[in-house]
């Protein structure tokens, strides 16, 4: 008995756990912002992934970036994801899609206006192509780009090459 | 012989990745002389740039059904084919992608959008992909504004439409309009190259 009840308190928990990831909020973040958390980040490695819900491959990709995030927990790394969708579209596409694949990391919908003028900001060497990769380490003085898809291993390497 | 064979994969793969990305960035340049080609439009017919006897230049479009960026441009590319056509720079567009990819991309549904957007411009397919590829074309949409010259069709812009897909900011700039009203004006555009953003054209497998 007691432990069908320890069992069913157990199951309410990662219920409300679960439920808590899910309700991951999306708010929109400029490029000038994302430069003031890089600044401000001390020794924090920031992987940035730029995708789109459209985007076949960024969305192949993702789960790879959670995982970096989670594994590496414990480093100074911050991983967060910033969709180029259509602002109209954050509360009837990119929410709903946050929700239904449980994305954890960071997650933000870009706030600029020119696409020409952004995508230059972000990297010149950004063709305007997704996804596209910033890692950057301040501290270290350290900013790559990589316009290509990762898988894990890629990823986890590319990471420990700007630690 | 098992570690040779390793050499000669990595070789391989070495050289394949090479190549491939060295075709990925060719293509024209602005001032390059555009080839014509022969393709079939959504009409069934098959069509070429030299039956434009009247034409002083054309708007190619890459584009396609499918692509959120491709549908946001539609209407401003019916737009530009409606200001233009009439005065001597008609809209030409081509759907380049690989319908296995997305069958919203097929021939048949191609012409189904032609038919139901009422479109002014022919909207031809690109089966075996060589134009994209001669062009140089990346994504949907990507234009190439061509300038009828003595020595041919001149590249006279490349990129975006405009810099807002999204059609929301005031102070949008257009690229592809006063790069015509220069040529129209005998001068060279202002801004002859931007960055054409939109979703990656979906290359066959065999490519």
């Amino acid at each position: 008995m007691n432990i069908k009840i320890k069992a069913i308190l157990f199951l309410i928990c990662i219920f409300f756990s679960v439920k808590g990831l899910m309700a991951q909020k999306v708010k929109l973040l400029s490029l000038s912002q994302l430069e003031k958390r890089f600044a401000e980040g001390r020794d924090t490695v920031f992987v940035v992934n730029f995708w789109a819900t459209w985007c076949g491959p960024c969305v192949k990709e993702i789960p790879n970036f959670d995982k970096l995030q989670i594994l590496y927990s414990n480093s100074p790394l911050k991983v967060i994801l910033i969709s180029v969708d259509f602002k109209s579209k954050l509360e009837k596409v990119v929410v709903p899609f946050v929700k239904r694949n449980q994305i954890k990391s960071e997650i933000y919908l870009l706030n600029e206006q020119s696409e020409q003028d952004y995508i230059d900001r972000v990297s010149k060497q950004w063709s305007g192509s997704l996804p596209a990769t910033l890692i950057v380490n301040h501290q270290k003085g350290l900013r790559n780009f990589y316009e290509q898809e990762f898988n894990y291993e890629q990823l986890e390497k590319t990471y420990i090459n700007n630690h | 012989m098992k570690n040779n064979n390793l050499k000669l994969s990595a070789f391989l793969f070495f050289f394949l990745a090479v190549t491939s990305f060295s075709k990925a960035q060719k293509g024209y340049q602005v001032g390059d002389l555009a080839s014509d080609f022969n393709l079939k439009n959504v009409n069934e017919k098959m069509l070429s740039l030299e039956k434009y006897k009247q034409a002083k230049g054309f708007i190619i479009v890459f584009t396609c059904n499918h692509c959120p960026y491709a549908k946001a441009y539609e209407s401003r590319i019916m737009a530009l084919d409606v200001e233009y056509a009439a005065k001597g720079y008609p809209v030409i567009a081509i759907n380049p992608n690989d319908p296995k990819a997305y069958p919203e991309d097929s021939f048949e549904n191609m012409q189904k959008r032609a038919k139901e957007k009422q479109y002014t411009f022919p909207y031809l397919i690109d089966e075996t992909q060589s134009v994209a590829k001669a062009y140089g074309a990346r994504v949907t949409p990507h234009v190439y504004l061509l300038k009828k010259t003595d020595k041919g069709l001149e590249v006279a812009y490349i990129g975006a439409i405009d810099n807002d897909t999204e059609n929301v900011n005031p102070e949008r700039i257009a690229y592809v309009a006063p790069a015509i009203e220069a040529l129209l004006a005998d001068k060279s555009p202002g801004i002859v190259q931007t960055k054409a953003i939109g979703c990656s054209i979906k290359w066959k497998e065999s490519y």
